[in-house]
């Protein structure tokens, strides 16, 4: 289970995160949805201990991953599989060796580890690429290979960074539906940062609305759909008119 | 008062510049010794740092060597000491030019490829990317580019100085009709043991500073392609900037 409370961060004299309150319970896939800029990847590196807060923690499994040492913080990342926006694929290696990076650093002999990075490729829908580099493949294949390296070393929590940004719907919609095969076959808890509402509905049990540093409002997709909430009404209907102004825009 | 102002905020950038360096230092030392150990990481950098600058390094040492010798052939003629070529050569390149401008060609070619490499993994997040496969950015890509770095740099001068002298040998003998037994004697007579090592030692902490100094500048790149090639323009002029003044220092230090 993933527990945040009361998390506070500041680059310098810019306040992100002011006091964001948020539970992901085993097995639960939750959705953080805010505006471009609002500290949503923010969150996400806080959850994983890429980043310290400033006040308040963040308890996974009852552990305060920010008080950890540096080899307990590694050890307690195995827990975790992080897909990158832009797949953050290691561009010196091969598509089979960025799969089963963890395995090949763990020690496993590599004939071994190619077999594994080959059935987790398969597992998000591709063959024969292993022997590629990352460079030759689209972005959507892209994403899906920092997919399967996310799931190589069996993660129990899956994090997804804008899974859907930056590729065309149909392939957008794949991904989507990957998602929630991981959840169904791999029984991970996820949490996705996304601002495509598209994709929250389809993948959450829950959405968060993150805003002005603060989850405002969390739900079911219905009950997010049905918000009275004028913040996240505006949001989820994509207006520009409303309470949420845009620097430099005068409505 | 807008001079004081700017005159402040350069020193604080400098001594956090510094600081920084020197805590990135700290780390990749720790992680050095702790295993496990980086080894095919480290022998990658030793053929990318060492063995593809050898050609670059032979042709700088040649030359250096060759304009050496005309430029003191001529020069020493005008009072009758040409005879001093071979110990102006050997003394100027086993103490001064060998190690330096290996140092200066390293950084120019392998430095800004580091801090080029490990800018372009920071803006594209790669090193995120590493963390959280549970492996510390540090060690897998600073440390082996750090112990590449000192071993690679003396070698590279070894390299630097026999060629360094040879050029030396082709003008003064080849060219000027100096007697070759004469060349010889005088390079190897008044050159010491100390002058060999004190050069090697100082190709090593120029290895150690060009790492250092060229991997920070990549590991903390900001703002994208931009930030990359301001990440490597700084990385080649802050080493340029640590191996001249660190040579005069060490210099000094060793003819103490």
């Amino acid at each position: 289970m993933i527990e945040i409370k009361d998390l506070h961060k500041a680059f310098g004299a810019h306040q992100v995160l002011r006091g964001v309150d948020l539970q992901v319970q085993d097995g639960q896939s939750v959705v953080v949805i805010g505006g471009s800029g609002s500290g949503k990847s923010v969150l996400m590196k806080h959850i994983i201990g890429l980043l310290r807060p400033d006040k308040g923690s963040v308890l996974i499994d009852g552990v305060d991953i920010a008080k950890l040492d540096a080899k307990h913080l590694y050890e307690a990342r195995k827990k975790f599989g992080m897909l990158f926006q832009g797949a953050a694929l290691f561009d010196s290696m091969t598509v089979w060796e960025n799969v089963s990076f963890v395995l090949l650093r763990s020690g496993m002999r590599a004939a071994e580890a190619k077999q594994v990075a080959i059935e987790k490729l398969r597992l998000v829908g591709l063959t024969d690429v292993e022997d590629l580099m990352p460079a030759e493949l689209s972005g959507g294949m892209r994403k899906r290979v920092g997919l399967a390296r996310a799931i190589a070393h069996q993660p129990q929590i899956l994090l997804y960074d804008e899974p859907t940004t930056g590729i065309d719907p149909i392939m957008a919609d794949a991904i989507n539906d990957l998602i929630i095969k991981m959840r169904e076959e791999l029984l991970v808890t996820s949490v996705t940062i996304t601002h495509d509402m598209h994709s929250a509905y389809k993948i959450a049990d829950r959405i968060a609305f993150l805003y002005d540093g603060r989850i405002v409002e969390t739900g079911t997709p219905d009950e997010i759909r049905n918000t009275s909430n004028p913040l996240t009404r505006q949001f989820i209907t994509g207006s520009a008119q409303g309470p949420i102004r845009i620097e430099g825009l005068s409505a | 008062m807008r001079f004081v102002e700017l005159l402040g905020s350069l020193i604080i950038g400098f001594t956090r510049g510094v600081g920084s360096v020197f805590l990135l230092f700290a780390e990749s030392l720790k992680e050095m010794l702790l295993p496990p150990y980086e080894i095919k990481n480290t022998s990658r950098q030793v053929l990318e740092v060492g063995i593809k600058s050898v050609p670059v390094v032979i042709i700088t040492a040649v030359f250096t060597g060759m304009v050496l010798a005309l430029q003191t052939f001529t020069g020493f003629k005008r009072f009758g000491a040409e005879a001093l070529v071979g110990t102006v050569v050997s003394l100027s390149i086993t103490r001064e030019m060998g190690p330096v401008l290996t140092g200066l060609v390293v950084a120019g070619r392998a430095g800004a490829a580091m801090a080029a490499e490990l800018g372009t993994m920071r803006v594209t997040e790669q090193i995120d990317a590493l963390e959280t496969l549970a492996t510390s950015p540090v060690k897998y890509l600073i440390v082996p580019r750090f112990v590449a770095s000192v071993i690679v740099l003396p070698a590279l001068t070894v390299i630097a100085d026999m060629l360094g002298i040879l050029g030396g040998y082709a003008v003064a003998v080849w060219l000027y009709g100096m007697s070759s037994a004469l060349y010889w004697h005088r390079a190897w007579n008044y050159l010491e043991v100390r002058d060999i090592f004190g050069g090697l030692a100082k190709a090593a902490f120029f290895g150690a500073g060009i790492a250092i100094v060229c991997c920070h500048e990549g590991f903390y790149t900001e703002g994208g392609a931009e930030g990359v090639g301001k990440a490597t323009t700084g990385a080649v002029v802050i080493s340029f900037m640590t191996i001249l003044i660190s040579d005069y220092f060490l210099t000094a230090w060793f003819l103490k």
